[in-house]
């Protein structure tokens, strides 16, 4: 920890980050359902509104579509705006918005025009909000050719993704899961860039690969401690961003241990992790494996409420030993 | 189907729908304050005269479409509590055996098709449902409630539109509370009234205090039989106000102590209890009869929907479809 690094929540890092964003840039500005003096569904943009105003923190009817649709419009006319949509399940409603327009004027327009676009949303579930409250779609927007995707894991990602999204000259979708609003971590005052793109390897270890995204990279390091009681020592590999992805240090890692557990709260079927399985199938890398390739991913079910069905439709902790354990064993 | 104040048996019955509906809801935030109820809860306390007064004007044949405030909505078309309450406290005996909880619970036998986590997701589901009967020559009418920050939502406009250029057996009532989540309606839309936006679909538009169940019925008796006679839909706005924060996170930053206890003081529960005694349909003994006998329901229901198993995890992946 450098003198200038404190211990603040994730929802901490990402406020920050707006504000050093917002201080030094006129062009950036955030839009958003409650964002003003409720300070955000989720507390994220705090007393933004109270230090920066209306004009420029701006509260919004409950119209996804036309904040999308008025952000995309924005940035192509030279602002970098920052959408914060409630839950990322309303991103269905502005779906038009991010996969038919924003994803594509670049493109269509033969790279005359950008659209500089950062849209920050809540997914996951674990807090009783049920299916239409809880979902990750994060592989719906790693699949659209023209959007970037990151998922932050940490408080320090939290922001340092956020700011390379912000100079990112791409719409940039900004996943961020609920319950690591109020988790923290050591991060640093400056306004640091982590560059999108760029894959975390946040425990090396000998025997087993989890690649894990979000929720995941926690609940993985938590497995790693229990499964290096029983002598299984794991690697813990976060792409943090999944467009663009940095297969590299998934793949390099993979080659050593020669196992390869994928860990997703989103269902699996057509999953993210089927996509880097693709990838660890299609390198050398194959030919290092001691054992299948495994997936861990959230059932192919809608989020129920109660809370016992919700904690069992998604991986836990004890899941995770399980899987690698199994790897371990099968190899 | 009668007015509200038609005669005693109604009165008594409109009353116990408004106490059941506002002693449900102060259980459930009691329940959750002590962290005996998951999820979030989005209560309707204060609003209690809008789904009492529109549903005595409907059959039980019609249908209506419910939000993420709809415990009322629930409640005033006949669900019963306990299977309510279950729901709520992830039951296997629950409406929804647990899945939906608060914001998803349905009652399909009493046509209610549902509540919805989504803003405006249950407007074009409402007139859907109403295309439907109007295709098959049914004789049935669709309520559907949503609140004032749905209208500014484009599902709102594409399905209003829609029923209205096919004449369809839906009325729309905006439950206006003032507040989408801390957005007033002030700086959310240039008119005044949400009614206004009829005007733009060639529908009637009605404003009405949604704090007066006569008020509210004799809107929405009027709203039903145009729709009934194949005359399409009415946008009705009921005009009320929640007296509890939106959700469990909210701060209450966005408006004052004071707006909360002007509106208080219209409390839609004693204003009919005054009408129904003036009207010399209930005495005041017959309002603590009510009073009194609510509560013991409340608590029935509370300990019998405990009392009951648990929803269980390991059918999950079998619901997901429907068998063919
Ligand atoms: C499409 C969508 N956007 C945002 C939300 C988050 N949200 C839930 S309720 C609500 C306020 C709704 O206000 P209103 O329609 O007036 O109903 P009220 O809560 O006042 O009953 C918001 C913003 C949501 N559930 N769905």
């Amino acid at each position: 920890m450098t003198d200038q690094t404190r211990v603040i929540t994730y929802a901490e890092a990402i406020r920050e980050a707006i504000g050093q964003a917002m201080d030094a840039d006129d062009r950036v500005f955030m839009l958003g359902e409650d964002i003003g003096v409720y300070g955000g569904a989720f507390g994220v943009s705090g007393d933004l509104y109270g230090r920066f105003g209306g004009e420029r923190i701006r509260d919004t009817p409950i119209s996804e579509l036309g904040i999308v649709g008025a952000a995309v419009g924005a940035a192509l006319a030279g602002m970098r705006p920052i959408v914060e949509i409630q839950f990322s399940d309303f991103t269905n409603q502005a779906m038009d918005q991010i996969v038919n327009q924003a994803a594509k004027i670049h493109f269509m327009l033969g790279g005359a025009a950008n659209v500089p676009l950062v849209l920050r949303a809540p997914l996951g579930s674990g807090t009783g909000a049920a299916a239409q409250h809880s979902q990750s779609l994060e592989a719906w927007f790693a699949h659209v050719p023209g959007l970037k995707v990151v998922m932050p894991a940490t408080a320090e990602d939290a922001k340092g993704l956020l700011l390379a999204a912000i100079d990112d000259p791409n719409p940039v979708i900004v996943l961020e899961h609920k319950l690591l609003y109020r988790t923290s971590g050591p991060v640093a005052e400056e306004a640091f860039r982590t560059p999108l793109g760029t894959t975390a390897v946040r425990r090396q270890g000998r025997d087993v690969t989890v690649v894990a995204t979000g929720i995941m990279v926690s609940r993985a390091l938590e497995a790693a401690e229990v499964l290096a009681e029983q002598g299984i020592d794991i690697s813990v590999v976060d792409p943090r961003t999944l467009t663009p992805l940095d297969a590299g240090p998934i793949l390099d890692d993979v080659s050593t241990t020669g196992r390869a557990l994928l860990v997703q709260e989103a269902p699996g079927h057509v999953g993210y992790t089927a996509e880097l399985a693709a990838r660890i199938a299609e390198s050398p890398a194959l030919y290092r494996l001691l054992a299948p390739i495994k997936r861990l991913s959230g059932l192919d079910v809608p989020i129920p409420y109660a809370p016992q069905l919700e904690r069992s439709v998604v991986p836990q902790v004890a899941d995770i030993v399980e899987a690698a354990q199994t790897l371990v064993k099968e190899s | 189907m009668p007015h509200p104040l038609a005669d005693a048996a109604t009165a008594r019955s409109t009353l116990v729908t408004m106490w059941e509906i506002r002693r449900f809801e102060e259980a459930v935030d009691d329940l959750f304050a002590r962290g005996l109820m998951h999820g979030t809860m989005h209560l309707s306390i204060g609003q209690e005269a809008s789904p009492t007064g529109v549903c005595l004007a409907l059959r039980e044949t019609d249908a209506i479409t419910s939000t993420h405030r709809g415990h009322g909505h629930c409640i005033a078309k006949g669900a019963d509590l306990v299977r309510m309450m279950a729901e709520l406290l992830a039951k296997e005996t629950g409406y929804c055996r647990g899945r939906g909880g608060s914001m998803h619970i349905a009652d399909v036998e009493t046509n209610n098709l549902g509540a919805n986590g989504i803003v405006a997701g249950g407007i074009p589901i409402a007139a859907g449902a109403a295309l439907a009967y109007k295709l098959r020559g049914e004789d049935r009418v669709v309520a559907c409630f949503f609140g004032d920050g749905a209208v500014n939502e484009g599902a709102f406009h594409e399905a209003v539109n829609l029923a209205a250029i096919w004449h369809l057996p839906v009325v729309f009532i905006c439950e206006n509370n003032k507040y989408g989540m801390s957005f007033s309606t002030e700086k959310s839309m240039l008119v005044h009234h949400v009614a206004e936006k009829a005007a733009g679909y060639g529908i009637p538009g009605v404003t009405v205090d949604g704090n007066d169940v006569p008020a509210v019925y004799e809107a929405m008796e009027t709203a039903v039989a145009r729709a009934r006679a194949g005359e399409g839909p009415t946008l009705l706005e009921n005009v009320t106000y929640r007296w509890k924060g939106h959700s469990k996170s909210d701060k209450n930053l966005y408006r004052t102590r004071d707006e909360i206890s002007e509106w208080q003081e219209k409390d839609p529960i004693p204003h009919f209890e005054a009408q129904a005694i003036e009207a010399g349909l209930l005495t005041a003994e017959d309002v603590a009869a009510v009073r009194d006998e609510v509560v013991a329901t409340l608590r029935a229901a509370v300990r019998e929907a405990n009392s009951a198993p648990d929803a269980d995890p390991s059918d999950l992946l079998d619901s997901v479809f429907a068998q063919a």
